[in-house]
């Protein structure tokens, strides 16, 4: 992965819509950093650290989706959280459109969050029980100053497209609309302040499976619709496969794989990602699992382990496993959006299993 | 709004959700916001609105006290002391200085209901916005009042009162001031529970994605979500500060004789336990009826404004 | 069938549970016919609000007392319905046992592990103390924790996710129980944990020759566990069958539309069949058929009589009026 140079460079304001360019990635997130200090003991005094998120890189290119999976505590709500800026990182940096976020000549966090909007996972917690509706979802474009009348008739035109019929719904509270309508009108509220990318944390996840199946055909149908870029997150790597163009794999803190979904998840390279994918229940009766992908629980992100995170449980951890962690690098014959954090993919990294370096 | 042409024909497949959706919800609930619907649980509820009709009339009593007696509540008459209930033109009998009792009573009200709400009311703007503050900034801030707080927590409120009482003198002003004190430290710890609740919702990040300022959220949407809780918290408090403050004047660190307070009376009438008993505790009476409602009705709300069971 | 055929160890007939209430009755469970044999693993598969939990705890006596319970439930050949607190006391453990979705909330916090399982010996049993230790020893490597011994001296909380769930099959192992009821115990694990459990579930039920009755509401979890699935709606059975007929069969509107609205690998790229609407509310059923509202094949008289229960062999049954045709055409 080259560092994106393009952003160092001051360039005039341009038109919103051909700014960067095509080729210029939505979000580029380099090197992002949060650990969660956890004090105990008499003094207060910091006695450990959650690495929550550690040097996660990526990019979300427009129009594409881009899929987060992992297990629990591997960073990927954090991260969500971290590009929101509801939590603030302990470095890296954000790169929006070609613009930095929060930097000189860039943009800042308040602009940013117009431009990326979040649904959570509690479709009930996040919708503030004593508005109603269209309350709800008019809510941030009265804040930033759109007239009371356009607002109510783009909350109109949200709930339509969302598939909810406003003269039922608008004036309703949430505890009176089921789980999925919630859902709906908690991507509706995201959308009201018309977003450039929605990030989605685990916001199906939480809905049953003939439910999940609606909002998903209907997140498909928005992003085409109004030309939107996703950032999808969920444990569900079944759902993950349906909805994503790349997929990036976490664990505890960490992109362990990258790359398109097809690869991913046809072409897994990493150790993790394979057990991950099978681990999937089989869906046939006929082929059960029979053997497990893998033991034990995740490890706590609270001191992870020494060089690469996912040595104690793999099969094929050697002493540079320990010593090293591996760095998330395109893999030699295959595509090279494909890129891999393991020494077995690094020709002469010391792993016994390491790629000759002529493959290249 | 309400003629949207039907939409289901306009578009197509997608449409079919929203009205197999829609026909599920009882058309009678439709656009019922929270508050219509604490009202509704209320209105079935025969002990709270009892309690609170109670209530009203012994505040309506006290607005109106000149009203609803012919006597002056300072006007006695060593003829006419201690008659029992039930003599003719003195139905709740007299008192040791031969002044009506039901005018007494009625007077009474005034300063006894003063007592009891206004240092809830004091608490409740002061504990609530350090509450508020220290829930939603959480962090020194936070330890900063709550450590405080703790400070008062250690002294039993009744003792506390006294103390407080005791150095800045007796009197009614004091009194209030007193109690007050008191009531801030409980009132700061509920708003703070409440808030840092609220706080952590999802709903409060999504806010804060799309750009709104901290005192916006503070306003719209912790506000909302906070007040119920502590508002009611506040209605049990008043049932405590009638007591207390009833207390208060009993020993002589509340209001002052001649003045008509249903605490006081009690004190003055504690002589004459032995003579007219049944007059003797007509003041005491009050007190435990005006703190119960106020408890029940608090109760009652608590229960309607529980909107989990809905969800 | 000949006299030797093993008697089934559990047999429901006709099981309804409803919760009265004083603004509303609901209808959880409204006629539940089962039965399972030894050595059998039956999934309940259905959606939130199916009544598929409900049913469970109705066959071990664990439903609330406002709750209305009607029907026949023998679980090793003792009716469970009408039951006393006594009587059901003595089943729990020896005879049936269940485990939960959330292992956190059905451990108590404040005993070790070792503690937990050895006092649930000692009641049943009577055995010493020392004696149910060594069992619970023996349970808790039998469910593969790894240093068991150390284990057996932890609280629930010092232990992860994955451990605790496998902590608590140990406890409701303790007894041998003849059958073991799960509610979605693998739905809060992560999914490499989950396949860790449902092996080990798996490997446990055949060893010990014991009858499970689980619930879920993944489709993969049912393909991965079951002998039998019954796949609920509404609080009723809509079909029932072995876990190849049900999958491959889908004879059921709602079955097809469940299993073709649970994405699995390789529907990408085409919008993915649903069933429209949102599950009945189980206070206001519908009259007719319960899945008329949201069934794309409904006919008028679905909405008006409620469909009948057609056997389409031993023990396959499916609850829709289409299924008639279904049988005379075979």
């Amino acid at each position: 992965m080259s560092a994106p140079a393009s952003y160092k460079v001051y360039m005039p304001p341009v038109p919103e819509e051909i700014r960067g360019g095509k080729a210029q990635p939505l979000l580029i997130v380099d090197k992002l950093k949060k650990h969660f200090p956890v004090r105990g003991g008499v003094l207060n005094r910091v006695t450990a650290v959650v690495k929550a998120v550690d040097d996660v890189t990526f990019e979300v290119q427009k129009g594409e989706v881009l899929g987060i999976v992992g297990e629990s505590g591997c960073g990927k709500s954090t991260t969500a959280r971290l590009v929101m800026q509801l939590i603030k990182p302990d470095s890296g940096t954000l790169v929006y459109d070609g613009d930095p976020v929060g930097a000189f000549r860039g943009i800042s966090v308040s602009q940013l969050r117009r431009k990326v909007q979040m649904v959570f996972q509690e479709s009930f917690a996040s919708l503030n029980p004593r508005l109603s509706i269209s309350d709800s979802i008019s809510y941030a474009p009265k804040m930033h100053g759109t007239a009371r009348a356009e607002a109510e008739e783009r909350t109109e035109r949200l709930l339509r497209d969302v598939g909810l019929n406003p003269a039922q719904f608008a004036r309703r509270y949430p505890h009176e609309l089921s789980g999925g309508q919630r859902q709906r009108v908690n991507i509706a509220r995201a959308l009201a302040l018309e977003p450039k990318l929605l990030i989605l944390d685990e916001s199906v996840s939480a809905l049953d499976k003939s439910v999940e199946a609606q909002v998903l055909n209907l997140l498909v149908e928005l992003k085409e619709k109004r030309d939107l870029t996703y950032m999808f997150i969920s444990h569900d790597l079944n759902v993950v496969e349906f909805i994503s163009d790349r997929v990036l794999v976490m664990y505890l803190g960490k992109v362990v794989e990258t790359g398109p979904v097809d690869e991913i998840y046809r072409n897994p390279r990493h150790p993790y990602t394979k057990a991950l994918l099978r681990s999937k229940p089989s869906f046939d009766p006929a082929h059960r699992t029979t053997e497990m992908p893998l033991t034990g629980d995740p490890p706590s992100p609270l001191n992870p382990p020494s060089g690469c995170r996912f040595r104690t449980r793999c099969a094929f951890a050697e002493s540079i496993c320990a010593a090293t962690a591996p760095e998330l690098d395109a893999t030699p014959d295959s595509p090279p959006q494909h890129a891999v954090a393991c020494h077995m993919f690094v020709a002469g990294s010391g792993h016994s299993r390491a790629i000759s370096g002529g493959l290249v | 709004m309400t003629n949207v042409p039907a939409y289901a024909e306009a578009k197509g497949g997608q449409a079919q959700v929203a009205s197999a959706e829609v026909r599920k919800q009882p058309a009678n609930e439709v656009g019922q916001g929270y508050w219509r619907t604490v009202w509704g649980r209320l209105k079935r509820d025969k002990v709270t609105m009892t309690v609170t009709f109670i209530l009203l009339m012994i505040i309506l009593m006290a607005i109106f006290a000149p009203f609803v007696t012919a006597y002056d509540p300072y006007a006695g008459g060593i003829m006419r002391r201690l008659k029992p209930v039930g003599t003719p033109g003195h139905w709740l009998g007299t008192d040791e200085t031969g002044r009506d009792m039901w005018t007494r009573i009625a007077y009474g009200a005034r300063l006894s209901l003063l007592t009891g709400i206004l240092p809830v009311g004091v608490a409740l703007a002061v504990g609530g916005l350090l509450g508020i503050v220290a829930g939603y900034a959480g962090g020194i801030v936070n330890t900063l009042i709550m450590r405080t707080m703790d400070v008062f927590y250690a002294f039993p409120s009744i003792l506390l009162a006294i103390a407080i009482c005791g150095m800045l003198g007796s009197g009614m002003t004091n009194a209030i001031l007193a109690l007050s004190i008191v009531f801030i430290p409980p009132m700061v710890r509920i708003a703070e529970s409440v808030t840092t609740q609220v706080r952590t919702l999802d709903f409060v990040d999504a806010a804060r994605a799309s750009g709104t300022t901290t005192s916006q959220i503070i306003r719209h949407h912790i506000l909302n979500n906070v007040m119920g809780t502590i508002l009611v918290y506040a209605t049990s408090l008043i049932s405590i500060s009638i007591v207390l403050s009833a207390g208060l004047s009993f020993l002589g660190l509340g209001a002052k004789p001649p003045e008509a307070e249903w605490g006081l009376m009690l004190t003055s009438l504690r002589q004459a336990i032995y003579v007219q008993p049944l007059v003797a505790a007509i003041p005491g009476f009050m007190i435990f009826i005006t703190s119960m409602c106020f408890n029940l009705m608090s109760d009652g709300f608590r229960g309607a404004m529980d909107i989990k069971l809905n969800k | 069938m000949a006299e030797a055929a093993p008697k089934p160890i559990v047999d429901v007939r006709d099981l309804k549970v409803e919760f009265r209430r004083r603004e509303q009755s609901v209808a959880a469970v409204n006629g539940v016919t089962f039965s399972l044999m030894p050595g059998e693993v039956l999934t309940i598969l259905g959606e939130s609000g199916s009544g598929k939990s409900v049913t469970l705890k109705a066959l071990m006596g664990l439903v609330p007392d406002y709750a209305h319970v009607t029907g026949q439930a023998l679980v090793d050949g003792k009716d469970v319905v009408g039951m006393s607190r006594d009587e059901l006391r003595q089943i729990r453990g020896p005879v049936v046992s269940m485990i939960f979705q959330e292992p956190m909330t059905a451990l108590d916090p404040v005993f070790t592990i070792g503690d937990q399982i050895a006092e649930i010996i000692k009641t049943h049993e009577g055995l010493s103390h020392r004696a149910a230790m060594k069992r619970a020893l023996e349970l808790l490597e039998m469910v593969s924790i790894p240093s068991a011994a150390r284990r057996l001296k932890n609280y629930p909380h010092e232990m992860s996710g994955g451990m605790r769930q496998r902590a608590m099959i140990a406890m409701a192992l303790a007894c041998r129980p003849s059958v073991l009821l799960a509610d979605e115990p693998t739905t809060a694990l992560d999914v490499t944990v989950q396949i860790q459990i449902l092996l080990l579930l798996r490997q446990i039920q055949k060893e010990m020759g014991m009858a499970v009755v689980f619930v879920t509401h993944d489709v993969g979890v049912a393909a991965e566990i079951s002998d039998q699935v019954a796949v609920m709606y509404a609080g009723r059975l809509v079909e029932t069958g072995t876990v190849y007929e049900v999958l491959s069969e889908r004879s059921h509107p709602y079955t097809e539309g469940l299993l073709s609205s649970t994405v699995h690998g390789g529907m990408k790229g085409q919008p993915l069949d649903m069933i429209r609407g949102q599950p009945p509310n189980l206070a206001a059923l519908p009259p007719g058929c319960s899945f008329a509202p949201r069934c794309s094949q409904a006919v008028e008289s679905c909405h008006r009589v409620e469909a009948p229960a057609v056997t389409l062999g031993p023990g396959r049954l499916v609850r829709c009026i289409r299924a008639q045709p279904l049988l005379a055409a075979e």
